[in-house]
């Protein structure tokens, strides 16, 4: 180890310190926010009834969790996304590589991939619904449509605005078009790639239960819709905690994937 | 002997929907075998196409380019290209991005591999093999590059102002460096530049091209009575100056 300076120590000091009041202050905000939540619901500030509280919230979870009923619905809720996630990877790469292969094709398609980003994907559902029935299917499908479109056209901006004079490099060394695609379109991409998932895990969420509002009998969006038919707010709050926490964890796992990535290379 | 390049009239315009700029008009030479030959010009005259021409990379609107005295067949593997930015792949290692050509065509074999090999020794580049290019300094990066031009074993090297991304000081060396490897290769080579000292201290021949369109201008033969013959030994060499000075000068006097 090096000696270090008394400069540097004073730096990293300071940095350590800023890190640790950063962690604490959101820690601070969120103990807070409970505590007063909690207390008004208990003191009758707030009708408990509409607004819940921590506590309850916490009752209700563990109760389902001893009937197994939760798990259900956060695995369908889960699988779906999931699901809907990964084909929307695959299809949007696709995609995008066949409109990077045809300058003419992307051309054409142009204007149509826009009208269909722009268009808001909840007014399909319902016509998903009456196309596919009410299955796991259409909420994939549901799920994919938020998020496609704007990735295909988020993936193909990428692939073409490579180094075109790193496509001519492919060229001076003899090789073709498919090099230019393999050797450098797609390998350059992949940071692009990676922070098109991180957006599309979240819009594929956001479509899984928009289709589970209409179109199921299980998952944490039919648990929503279905809670505040009946005001078991308890169930609806719980709910909504889920989806944060499975935002939360999708997202991380996919930073550790552009992690692993960075560190590979 | 024989020529390995001939170019004949060659002509050659970009087009836009607002209209046509010719860049090349009836540009005529040749080049020997083992001969090094510098083309300078005014920026912006169309250096770069005429090399993009040679390599196959676009077609001549008009006049002929032959290669050892056969029309050119589209992107030969007998000739290498060397860009102005080296362009090493980030996502790759030093060694991955030398083999790249060879793994293109298809011919990245024990040999290749071995000669890629033994080229980084030579060159200095060996404990960098399984770098990131990131971590190479801008002169052995441009000497990555010349060995992954290199190592498809051209017969004619072009060169796009290969040095011209490279600071003051690190260029001189890096031009020297690379000139000398090329010569001791015994390579025919074609260097487009705009650094007049660059082509004094690198060419045999130097082809001075005017303002667009370009045209040949005059073809000016260099020799130095140097009895080591190097980029740097020219560069203090007395006739340094007078060629310099002479190229300057058709460069300047249609203005």
């Amino acid at each position: 180890m090096n000696k270090i300076s008394a400069g540097q120590d004073l730096f990293l000091r300071s940095l350590k310190r800023h890190r640790l009041f950063v962690l604490i202050a959101r820690i601070l905000i969120l103990v807070l926010f409970l505590l007063l939540w909690e207390v008004c619901a208990d003191t009758g500030i707030i009708d408990s009834f509409i607004f819940s509280s921590p506590t309850r919230i916490c009752a209700c979870f563990w109760e389902m969790v001893l009937d197994r009923s939760i798990f259900l619905h956060i695995w369908v809720t889960l699988y779906e996304t999931i699901v809907s996630f990964l084909l929307v990877t695959l299809v949007s790469i696709l995609v995008a590589v066949l409109l990077w292969c045809s300058r003419r094709l992307s051309e054409i398609l142009e204007p149509y991939l826009v009208v269909l980003n722009s268009l808001p994907k909840s007014a399909l559902a319902p016509l998903l619904i009456v196309w596919l029935g009410a299955t796991p299917t259409t909420i994939i499908v549901a799920g994919m449509s938020v998020a496609l479109f704007g990735s295909i056209m988020n993936l193909y901006t990428s692939f073409t605005t490579v180094d075109q004079e790193k496509i001519k490099l492919i060229y001076t060394l003899h090789g073709n078009r498919r090099h230019a695609l393999t050797k450098v379109v797609l390998p350059g991409s992949i940071p692009s790639i990676i922070s098109n998932m991180k957006v599309n895990i979240g819009l594929c969420l956001v479509g899984v239960v928009i289709g589970e509002f209409l179109a199921a009998r299980n998952g944490l969006g039919y648990l929503i819709i279905y809670s505040s038919q009946v005001f078991k707010m308890n169930w609806l709050l719980m709910s909504i905690v889920l989806l944060c926490i499975m935002a939360m964890v999708l997202y991380t796992v996919i930073g550790l994937l552009e992690k692993l990535y960075k560190h590979r290379i | 002997m024989k020529p390995i390049l001939e170019l004949k009239n060659i002509s050659y315009s970009y087009h836009t929907p607002e209209g046509e700029t010719q860049a090349l008009s009836d540009i005529t030479f040749s080049l020997a075998p083992g001969e090094f030959t510098a083309v300078v010009g005014p920026s912006g005259c169309g250096k770069s196409t005429l090399l993009s021409l040679i390599a196959g990379l676009m077609k001549p609107e008009s006049g002929e380019i032959l290669l050892n005295g056969e029309p050119l067949t589209e992107n030969s593997s007998r000739i290498g290209y060397m860009l102005q930015h080296d362009h090493l792949f980030e996502w790759r290692t030093v060694y991955r991005n030398v083999v790249l050509g060879p793994e293109i065509n298809g011919s990245l074999n024990e040999e290749t591999r071995q000669k890629a090999e033994e080229m980084l020794k030579q060159y200095g580049l060996a404990q960098f093999a399984s770098s990131k290019p990131s971590e190479l300094s801008g002169g052995m990066r441009q000497r990555a590059a010349l060995i992954r031009t290199l190592l498809l074993d051209p017969e004619l090297l072009l060169l796009d102002e290969p040095f011209s991304a490279l600071d003051y000081q690190t260029r001189l060396n890096v031009s020297d460096d690379i000139g000398q490897i090329i010569r001791d290769s015994g390579k025919t080579a074609l260097l487009v530049t705009h650094d007049l000292s660059e082509a004094v201290s690198l060419a045999d021949h130097i082809i001075i091209l005017s303002e667009r369109p370009a045209r040949v201008s005059d073809i000016m033969p260099v020799t130095f009575s140097l009895e080591n013959d190097t980029p740097l030994g020219r560069r203090n060499a007395p006739e340094f100056k007078n060629y310099f000075n002479r190229i300057w000068k058709e460069l300047n006097h249609h203005e």
